[in-house]
C-alpha cells in the first residue's frame, strides 16, 4: 500500500505528519523522502544510512567535428536547453529534460549522450523503519529523475509512506504517481485552502484518491472543513494548534514524543485510508 | 556595425526594457547608416525556462555586435559571449539616451553576467 503525504503549500507540517504516521503504524513501514530539494525526514527519524548511490540523467553532447551548424537541434528543443549561433550549438544540460529530440533530429548524427550526476539516493533504517531519501545536488533544477529513483523503492507489500515535495508541479506529480492514496496536509488559512484546491485538482486529473489532514487548527469548524464537505473529500484528522507540537517539530522531535495521544488517532487514519483503498472508493 | 537595445516599444523614445530574456523586443540600431529596426522578442515572454538563451539566439541572428540592456543573466551571457556580442549594462531611461551614452563611450562592456539566473 502506497500513501503519499503532500501539501500544496510548504511548511504545513507534512513531514511531521509523515514521520508520525510511520511511527504510529503497527505494521512494517518504508518511508520515502521525495522532497528532494530539502529532504528533512531524516532530522526526525535519525536513520543509520547504510548505502547510497548517485542518480544520473543522460544529457546530450555534441561532437563539434561532426556538426555542420544547421540549428535543427536548437529549433526542436522545447526546453530552450540549446542555443544555436553560427558555430556548433551550445548546450545547457541543467535545462535539459532528456527527451532525446535533438539526438533524433540531428542530420549529422553529431549528438551523443553522456551521464550527468544530478542527485544522491540514500537508504537506511531507524528502529525497524526502512528509510530511503533522495537529495538533489546543489544547483540542479531537475528534481523529477531523483524522485523517480526514490520511487523505485515503493512497495505494495508493505506500507510505503511518501513525503512529497511542496507545490503541485512536475516534482509533486512524479511523487504521487502510482500511489493508492494521497493525504493532503494543510492549514486553515486562505493560502492553505488555495493551494489545497490546486492539489485536489491535480490529483483528480491524475485519478488518485485523496483525503485531508488539517494542521494547526484553532476552530474545528474552519474553511478547510467547509471545503471538504462541499467537495465531498474525506477530512481524516484535525490537529489543534499547540505550542508543544510546534516546538517539537522545530527541534526535530517527533509528534508522538510530545503528544503520544495522537498515536491512536493516526492509526485510525491509516485504518480509514486502508478501507477506502480496498473499497476502491475515489 | 549594429547595436541592439532592449526596449518596450519600437521607437527611439521608447523606455528601455531592463530585462533581456523577457524583454518586449530589441531595437537594432545601425551605427553606420543611422537606421533602426525593431525585432520582437514576444515568443519568449512566456517561455517556461531558458528565455535568456532564446533571446540571445534571436539577437545573434540579427547580426548585432553589441547589446545594451539593464541586466543579463549567466546563460544568456554565455551564448552572447560565444557569439562575440559585447554586453553593456545601463540604467538609461530610454533607447535614445542609451545610444547617446554608448556613442560617447560612457558604457563599458561587462565581463560577466550581472544577475543570477533563476536556475543557478
Ligand atoms: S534531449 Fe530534449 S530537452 Fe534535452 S537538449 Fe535535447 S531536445 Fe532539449
Ligand atoms: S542538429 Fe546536429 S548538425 Fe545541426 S546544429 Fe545541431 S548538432 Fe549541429
Amino acid at each position: 500500500m502506497k500513501i503519499a503525504l503532500a501539501s500544496g503549500k510548504g511548511g504545513t507540517g507534512k513531514t511531521t505528519m509523515a514521520v508520525a504516521l510511520a511511527r504510529a503504524a503497527r505494521s512494517p513501514v518504508r518511508l520515502l523522502d521525495c522532497d528532494v530539494e530539502g529532504p528533512n525526514c531524516h532530522l526526525f527519524i535519525k536513520p543509520v544510512l547504510e548505502r547510497s548511490e548517485i542518480v544520473t540523467v543522460s544529457v546530450p553532447v555534441v561532437d563539434k567535428n561532426l556538426c555542420k551548424p544547421c540549428g535543427k537541434c536548437a529549433e526542436i528543443c522545447r526546453f530552450n536547453a540549446i542555443a544555436s549561433i553560427k558555430l556548433a550549438p551550445l548546450f545547457f544540460p541543467e535545462l535539459c529534460h532528456a527527451c532525446g529530440g535533438c539526438i533524433q533530429v540531428c542530420p549529422e548524427n553529431a549528438i551523443g549522450e553522456i551521464q550527468r550526476d544530478v542527485g544522491l539516493l540514500e537508504c537506511g533504517s531507524s528502529d525497524g523503519l526502512e528509510f530511503i531519501q533522495g537529495r538533489l545536488m546543489i544547483g540542479e533544477a531537475m528534481a523529477t529523475p531523483v524522485i523517480k529513483a526514490v520511487k523505485r523503492y515503493q512497495s505494495d507489500e508493505l506500507l510505503t509512506l511518501i513525503d512529497c515535495p511542496p507545490g503541485t508541479a512536475c516534482p509533486f506529480a512524479a511523487a504521487v504517481r502510482g500511489c493508492d492514496y494521497v493525504l493532503l496536509v494543510t492549514e486553515p488559512t486562505p493560502f492553505g485552502l488555495h493551494d489545497l484546491k490546486l492539489a485536489v485538482a491535480t490529483l483528480r486529473r491524475m485519478g488518485i484518491a485523496a483525503g485531508v489532514i488539517v494542521n494547526r487548527c484553532v476552530d474545528r469548524d474552519n474553511m478547510i472543513a467547509a471545503y471538504c464537505r462541499e467537495e465531498n473529500i474525506p477530512l481524516h484528522l484535525q490537529v489543534p494548534e499547540q505550542r508543544r507540537i510546534a516546538e517539537a517539530s522545530s527541534r526535530g522531535r517527533m509528534l508522538l514524543e510530545v503528544a503520544p495521544e495522537f498515536g491512536s488517532k493516526l492509526r485510525e487514519v491509516l485504518q480509514m485510508v486502508t478501507e477506502r483503498i480496498s473499497g476502491g472508493q475515489r | 556595425m549594429k547595436i541592439a537595445i532592449t526596449t518596450t516599444g519600437d521607437s527611439l523614445q521608447a523606455p528601455l526594457d531592463m530585462r533581456f530574456g523577457r524583454a518586449v523586443g530589441f531595437l537594432i540600431y545601425d551605427l553606420d547608416k543611422g537606421t533602426a529596426e525593431f525585432v520582437s522578442n514576444s515568443q519568449n515572454l512566456n517561455a517556461a525556462q531558458g528565455a535568456g538563451i532564446q533571446a540571445a539566439q534571436t539577437l545573434v541572428a540579427t547580426g548585432a555586435e553589441g547589446l545594451i540592456t539593464g541586466h543579463c543573466g549567466p546563460k544568456a551571457f554565455q551564448v552572447l559571449e560565444a557569439a562575440g556580442v559585447a554586453v553593456f549594462n545601463t540604467r538609461a531611461a530610454n533607447v535614445d539616451e542609451a545610444l547617446t551614452l554608448y556613442k560617447k563611450g560612457d558604457l563599458t562592456a561587462v565581463a560577466s553576467a550581472d544577475v543570477e539566473g533563476h536556475w543557478t
